[in-house]
């Protein structure tokens, strides 16, 4: 019966690797606090390995869309969510795949880095031993190849066993960035994950974030205009829980259809 | 005026430095009190004997003071082993999977309960716990007893403490960040998990340290315990026989203590090696949650 | 392994669920118990009058002594305790402002304190009394009350301080008040809810707390009248009244604990009003 349902869920993905270019496929999606519509009638798709920004002033519901992606939306009871949300082909929103294994497959990474409160090593084996990885040489591989992946092995290898929160704000976001690229996620969601950065942090996240996206699908939010013109393949503006317009971000920034866009455009250069 | 003003900002000046050294040398002006007051016991008894020796007889002048230490321990460890599931699972329902109204009621309502005079856990002891425990704990084990008992004073205790417990830990639990709760998420934990790994552990030295303060409290609790424990001096390890704890020595004797020779020190004694235990537990316990909150 | 996880979470939701609501049981029920009996034994005699005799034996009266007894002395307790700990805890906050470490080593000292049980308190009052050459009288409770709430009364308005913001503090600097001026009349004002918050706390405590004034105020069917006369203090009198073999006395009892409940709630629900009704901040 495993055995059915392994070759079974790799034959979808296969499947969707091959007809499809779009990974996460957003329907009607409908987000209320109490009587606060937060999303409205969200529809969207992400694009496979590239990278895609979110786009919009705060407040605008770019980060609860976010975590409507790997369900942290459960966390807050007052959300009600409606609608679905595929990502390979699975609807996670009327699924009964257990969450875990749904998070699982996206990696985050927040507006500041939040270490979990035990050693470097064990945050990026974090993921691994949830799995139930037991077999140390493996462990011992994966924390050094996606510290590497990230740029952090030179510097904290020979304190690997030191808290995590020993280490610079910008190495703790790159730490988080590690730990979740150990689980093996195919998508990564990233929220405002420099806004608490130096510059130089800043660049280096960035930079990271185009080497990966080879293996990666990033989800970026983020309010900097600068920064969605730099990284993004793909662009979503949002303003006030809806989507005002989606597509090339060369097009959308040099001739914006609506003048919501084209006024953030003047505002935020 | 600008006389008005030196005077008036000299004297408040030397007020408040007064008032505060005065309270900050409180421990040690109530230690040294109650050491010279008990000093007389030392020239006759060793420390180690009046600590560990049974013999309680005043009238005699034989001080041993280990019944009511071995009492107060039973109880207070009894207390222990009620709060410590308690207080940790609920704490964890209350701040991470409960609906955010409950623990909105809950918190003022146990802060109210932590404010109840201890007489008033005593009165509810002697009412459900004392019947209680010789009505249908005691038959279970195929004995009897009167209910005034180890076991009542443990129940009495754990309650007791478990608001002021629970109130640490709830506190502690609040300042772990909702992001830290959705990094171990996001990484495939499940709540439990999560709770497991981000809440306990990371909060561990302020866990056992809610709990170091509760044992220290539970020690030196006096009118509820005394009101349910029978007051026997005798060293059991039946929890249904009586005790005599150190505080309710004190608290029971004191009539009559000066007229019994060296009865006064002997009690003095009593009160010193509970300030001075419960002090060592305080100092070791706040400095581990002071530590933690500067971090 | 997933479904054990999944099992394992399910086990320990529902376990903290049920501790959780047998605990809320639990303590409703101890505060329906108290209630329920007392109330049955409660009329206005108990409240208004003092034992008469053969009170004792299930007679006449009421435990109006005890009453006035336990507020004489939660009063003159706190009175000093606002003498010596609102001064304490504006120098913490005003003088020791730059030195973070002195602050926090005080605070930790305060709070070891806190931790000391009354009955400590009440025995070494009792050595203090005799020292003095006093009796058992309300100002021997009164002084020993005092000692043990102070530093509740310290820490208590100290972290209402120490949440105003610097900046405050600067600007009365800089117009040129010195740092005491500042202290009463910016910080005391400013900080005035805590201050009121910090008093019922510290009454509250006083009013309840047996163990301490057992040695020190003594017992007495009377209303004192002079600081040198002992008082009667109602935990104290549902204590003694419990131990009597008479079952009209221990009803008494049980209404006298309902009186001191209701006066303890009382205080902590006005605690709770004026520090929620004045606090400015919005802190979770």
């Amino acid at each position: 019966m495993n055995n059915a349902a392994a070759s079974q869920t790799s034959e979808v993905s296969t499947k969707a690797a091959l007809h499809s270019s779009q990974i996460v496929k957003i329907q009607d999606l409908n987000v209320f606090a109490g009587d606060h519509h937060i999303l409205k009638n969200i529809n969207l798709e992400i694009p496979r390995n590239k990278i895609t920004v979110l786009l919009g002033p705060s407040g605008c519901g770019k980060t609860t869309l976010l975590k409507c992606m790997n369900k942290l939306t459960d966390l807050y009871r007052e959300l009600k969510v409606s609608g679905s949300i595929f990502i390979e082909k699975d609807d996670i929103l009327n699924t009964t795949t257990n969450i875990p294994s749904i998070r699982q497959k996206m990696g985050l990474l927040s507006q500041r880095p939040y270490p979990l409160p035990v050693s470097i090593y064990r945050n990026v084996s974090y993921g691994l031993k949830l799995k139930g990885v037991r077999d140390r040489k493996l462990i011992n591989f994966s924390v050094e190849k996606h510290l590497r992946e990230v740029g952090l092995w030179e510097e904290v290898k020979n304190r690997l066993n030191a808290p995590a929160t020993s280490l610079s704000i910008g190495q703790q976001q790159r730490l988080c960035l590690a730990r979740g690229l150990a689980v093996k996620p195919s998508i990564i969601l990233a929220d405002e994950p420099t806004s608490a950065l130096d510059p130089i942090s800043s660049k280096i996240i960035e930079n990271l974030f185009k080497d990966i996206k080879k293996h990666y699908t990033i989800i970026l939010v983020t309010h900097v205009l600068r920064q969605a013109i730099r990284l993004a393949d793909h662009a979503i503006f949002m303003i006030d829980g809806e989507i005002i317009e989606q597509g090339d971000p060369e097009e959308l920034f040099k001739n914006p259809q609506t003048e919501e866009l084209r006024a953030y455009l003047v505002d935020g250069n | 005026m600008q006389l008005r003003r030196k005077i008036f900002d000299k004297i408040t000046g030397f007020w408040m430095i007064t008032s505060l050294i005065t309270i900050l040398s409180l421990p040690l002006i109530i230690g040294t009190g109650l050491y010279l007051k008990a000093a007389p016991l030392f020239d006759q008894q060793s420390f180690f004997s009046l600590i560990f020796s049974s013999q309680w007889a005043p009238s005699k002048g034989e001080f041993g003071f280990w019944p009511f230490i071995a009492g107060s321990l039973y109880v207070t460890v009894l207390s222990f082993l009620f709060t410590l599931p308690v207080c940790l699972l609920a704490a964890i329902y209350l701040t991470q999977f409960s609906s955010k109204q409950l623990i909105k009621v809950m918190h003022p309502v146990i802060d109210v309960l932590a404010g109840l005079p201890s007489v008033i856990y005593g009165v509810w002891g002697i009412l459900i716990i004392v019947p209680f425990v010789s009505k249908y704990v005691a038959p279970v084990f195929n004995t009897t007893s009167s209910g005034y008992s180890v076991l009542s004073g443990g129940i009495v205790l754990a309650v007791m403490c478990i608001p002021y417990i629970l109130n640490m830990l709830i506190e502690i639990f609040n300042t772990v960040p909702v992001g830290l709760r959705e990094a171990s998420l996001s990484l495939g934990a499940t709540r439990w998990e999560s709770v497991k790994h981000v809440v306990i552990r990371g909060n561990f030295p302020g866990i056992i340290s809610a709990y170091g303060l509760g044992i220290a409290k539970a020690f030196g609790e006096t009118i509820a315990v005394m009101m349910v424990v029978g007051n026997v001096v005798k060293v059991s390890i039946n929890p249904l026989d009586a005790a005599y704890p150190l505080p309710a020595l004190i608290a029971n004797n004191y009539g009559e203590m000066l007229s019994i020779p060296m009865y006064d020190a002997a009690l003095m004694f009593a009160a010193f090696l509970l300030l001075v235990i419960i002090l060592i537990f305080n100092m070791i316990f706040r400095y581990l949650i002071h530590k933690t909150k500067r971090q | 392994m997933r479904r054990i996880k999944i099992l394992e979470e399910k086990f320990f939701v529902f376990l903290s669920a049920f501790m959780t609501y047998s605990l809320i049981t639990v303590l409703a029920f101890i505060i329906l118990v108290i209630f329920i009996k007392g109330f049955n034994a409660l009329n206005l005699d108990m409240i208004l009058k003092t034992p008469q005799g053969g009170y004792y034996y299930g007679g006449e009266g009421g435990v109006l002594n005890a009453i006035m007894g336990s507020l004489y002395i939660a009063v003159g307790a706190t009175l000093i305790a606002i003498f010596i700990g609102m001064p304490a805890a504006l120098y913490i906050n005003v003088q020791l402002v730059r030195y973070r470490r002195t602050q926090n080593t005080i605070r930790y000292f305060l709070d070891a304190l806190w931790g000391i049980p009354s009955i400590v308190y009440g025995a070494f009052g009792f050595t203090l009394m005799l020292f003095l050459g006093m009796n058992a009288s309300l100002l021997a409770g009164i002084i020993t009350v005092a000692l043990l709430i102070s530093p509740i009364m310290v820490r208590t308005f100290d972290e209402v301080l120490s949440t105003i913001p610097r900046g405050l503090h600067e600007a009365s600097l800089a117009l040129g008040s010195t740092r005491t001026e500042t202290a009463f009349r910016v910080m005391l004002r400013q900080g005035f809810s805590g201050f009121i918050t910090a008093i019922l706390l510290s009454f509250g405590r006083g009013i309840g707390d047996a163990a301490s004034v057992l040695f020190t105020a003594g017992y007495t069917d009377n209303i004192p009248i002079n600081l040198d006369e002992p008082a009667a203090t109602l935990p104290l009198a549902i204590f003694f009244q419990l131990g009597s073999p008479i079952p009209e006395v221990r009803e008494r009892a049980f209404a006298s604990a309902v009186i001191l409940t209701i006066i303890i709630l009382a205080i902590s629900l006005s605690a709770r009003i004026i520090s929620k009704r004045y606090s400015r901040s919005n802190l979770k």
